[in-house]
């Protein structure tokens, strides 16, 4: 099951057709999905249904067919029966792939059309996504989600691109990493999944130059497939974050052995991803900040931390988390204290707590927290620096994340700031994170990006 | 049952512990003293999984009175198709299993045995067939894994035997993963000498 030269066209279709378009419904999926690609995106796009005429003035071709030019891309959105049919007429036509965002197959009980599709797409060579999907999101060229833009929150173009099972939760995620300021490649609903599925996609996403990282949202691998997305996954030299869902605990059959029993579908799901080069997030926002962390720091392996603040109790939050995740809070030698103690302010030279937390204490200024960072950004024995800071004190001000990434220099040692994300403090995350620093929500947050780069298994910094 | 099981894992170069299968109190105490003192005793019977639940294990017997007596005991458990009594092994009690999962084909699991197996769930799992190296990572990876390398002054379980165990297991569970669908060594006994299955039982697909 590789379409690897083809896939590739489906992100960067240099032409796409919409077969399905309604003439009376300006909202029918298939309708919004033609108008976005013709309004917003470079690719020349078409549109078909068999009645003909004009929709917005623009021409309606019966049958993919009938359209004079060739083309590259076609979202099929009509009743699932036509599907198979119109998949045959695309390959006659030599169009490179479709995007099948109809339902009512597998899911609905129709798993026999769905079968189809499968042996039309792997006898003729020919990817298909979906069906029963959103499809891809791949600015500039494509968007297939038929959800109108004014409607989604602007996304960025970013290193990130993610695969689902669920259009959903998708959509969601691309919103919430918008809001982190972190920018999308591509994403791609993979829906039912009868053709192209997570380890296609892992395929295609591994060589493609402008994904430095990959999200994945799973609800479970197909018979066998876990075994082929593993190995695909160790052999892969980007970060790979997977959440899944559909934890519950199954396998627990009324009598069974004991390895049956403990090893349920999750468990060793778990295990299994946990023992391979891919980073699990438990859960949505530990999934958003792996992403995030990733996008900034995708080549980063840190091991040993220096967590500076402003509050011991914001340190000491921190320096528990880090032990859990197996992160170092190395002791800062006693003459690298008294060095540093020289460069700070007179206002808390005496009040600062020196040793790994640093506690510049709530009347610290801006210099002070660059002096610190600055200073550890040269320090062999520390590889992160977490700044947990809080934009309350009077001392600092919404300079302090472009100051910041102005000192990291070229150590480029992975800074993870830590914020209240509040919309009173948005000047102050945006200086950061429009400076390419992550900042997480909370200091758990602020962890879980650390575990991120921890975990993420690559030796070589390419940053 | 746990005789043809222990055949199976020995066809495989897996070290079990030496028993013999008696069926008849003629030939107990022969085979026994063939063994030699201290012996466990464990029921052979299709209709009992689980056996220490059911009054099927008797371990530490020291002479032919408590034998005999125990194997009377047994003879009345259901599905009784004899027992087999075997040398007491020692050392720390691990398991080593596999299941076909649907998802990711055959997996091993290993983790801490013995009969509290699932109040702990201390266990690593593991695709297979697995090499060396990641057999002894997924033991690492323990919770329980202080234990194996001399907790307070305790003799360190022989790591390399253990593993050499864990990647030929994982063998057999991959190549037999067509009819089997699960297999439990369980206890898999551990020392600084040898690692040995003392138990095991095949659980096949439903046809």
């Amino acid at each position: 099951m590789t379409f690897s030269a083809n896939v590739s066209k489906l992100f960067k279709p240099q032409s796409l057709a919409v077969i399905g378009v309604s003439l009376s419904n300006p909202f029918n999926p298939a309708n919004v999905i033609y108008n976005k690609n013709r309004h917003r995106f470079s690719t020349k796009t078409y549109c078909v249904n068999p009645k003909g005429g004009n929709i917005y003035g623009q021409k309606v071709y019966t049958s993919i067919s009938k359209i004079p030019d060739k083309i590259a891309l076609v979202v099929v959105s009509t009743k699932a029966d036509f599907v198979p049919d119109i998949l045959l007429e695309c390959i006659s036509k030599g169009v490179a792939g479709a995007v099948v965002i109809s339902g009512s197959f597998k899911e609905s009980g129709r798993a026999d059309l769905e079968e189809r599709i499968k042996e039309i797409s792997l006898k003729n060579n020919f990817p298909v996504v979906g069906p029963n999907c959103l499809g891809v999101f791949s600015p500039p060229h494509a968007d297939t989600f038929f959800l109108p833009s004014e409607r989604l929150v602007p996304v960025s173009r970013g290193n990130v691109s993610i695969v689902s099972q669920s259009g959903g939760i998708l959509v969601d995620m691309m919103i919430k990493l918008a809001q982190e300021g972190v920018g999308i490649s591509k994403a791609v609903s993979i829906g039912n999944k009868a053709v192209l599925d997570e380890t296609a996609m892992l395929q295609y996403f591994k060589k493609d130059p402008e994904t430095d990282v990959i999200g994945i949202y799973l609800e479970g691998f197909k018979s066998q497939r876990g075994r082929v997305f593993i190995s695909e996954a160790n052999r892969s030299e980007k970060p790979i974050v997977i959440i899944k869902s559909g934890k519950t605990p199954g396998g627990t059959r009324a009598v069974s052995s004991h390895t049956a029993s403990i090893a349920g579908d999750y468990r060793t799901f778990s295990e299994i991803v946990r023992a391979s080069k891919c980073f699990e997030a438990t859960n949505e926002s530990e999934f958003v900040s792996c992403c995030e962390v990733l996008s900034a720091y995708p080549g980063a392996r840190i091991r040993k931390a220096c967590i500076i603040t402003a509050s011991g109790g914001h340190g000491a939050i921190a320096s528990d988390g880090c032990h859990r995740a197996g992160i170092d809070i190395p002791e800062i030698p006693e003459v690298d204290q008294k060095e540093l103690t020289g460069k700070l302010g007179d206002g808390i030279k005496s009040i600062a707590g020196l040793s790994n937390p640093i506690d510049l204490t709530g009347s610290a200024f801006d210099d002070d927290f660059i002096a610190a960072v600055e200073f550890f950004m040269h320090k062999k024995y520390v590889d992160c620096i977490m700044l947990l800071l809080l934009p309350y004190l009077p001392g600092i001000t919404s300079d302090i994340g472009a100051r910041i990434a102005e000192v990291t220099g070229v150590s480029k040692k992975p800074i993870i700031a830590y914020m209240p994300h509040v919309d009173k403090y948005g000047i102050f995350i945006e200086g950061f994170e429009n400076n390419g620093i992550p900042v997480a929500h909370s200091v758990e947050g602020a962890v879980y990006m650390a575990a991120a780069i921890k975990g993420s298994g690559f030796e070589t910094s390419n940053h | 049952m746990e005789p043809q099981a222990k055949q199976i894992l020995r066809l495989y170069g897996l070290a079990t512990t030496r028993f013999h299968w008696v069926k008849h109190l003629r030939d107990l105490m022969k085979e026994a003293h063939a063994i030699g003192y201290p012996i466990v005793m464990k029921v052979v019977s299709k209709q009992i999984i689980h056996k220490t639940e059911s009054g099927g294990v008797s371990v530490g017997i020291m002479d032919d009175k408590r034998l005999t007596s125990d194997f009377n005991k047994m003879t009345k458990l259901p599905g009784f198709e004899g027992v087999i009594i075997e040398e007491l092994a020692e050392g720390l009690e691990l398991i080593v299993g596999s299941k076909r999962d649907d998802q990711f084909g055959t997996v091993i699991l290993v983790g801490l045995g013995g009969t509290a197996v699932e109040v702990y769930k201390d266990v690593a799992i593991r695709l297979a067939p697995t090499g060396k190296q990641e057999a002894l990572d997924a033991v690492l990876s323990l919770k329980a894994a202080p234990l194996l390398q001399g907790y307070r002054g305790a003799d360190q379980v022989h790591l390399g035997m253990l593993s050499t165990l864990i990647v030929a297991f994982s063998k057999l569970a991959h190549e037999l993963s067509e009819t089997i669908a699960s297999i439990d060594c369980n206890p898999v006994f551990c020392s600084s000498k040898r690692a040995v299955i003392a138990d095991a039982r095949f659980m096949f697909k439903e046809l």
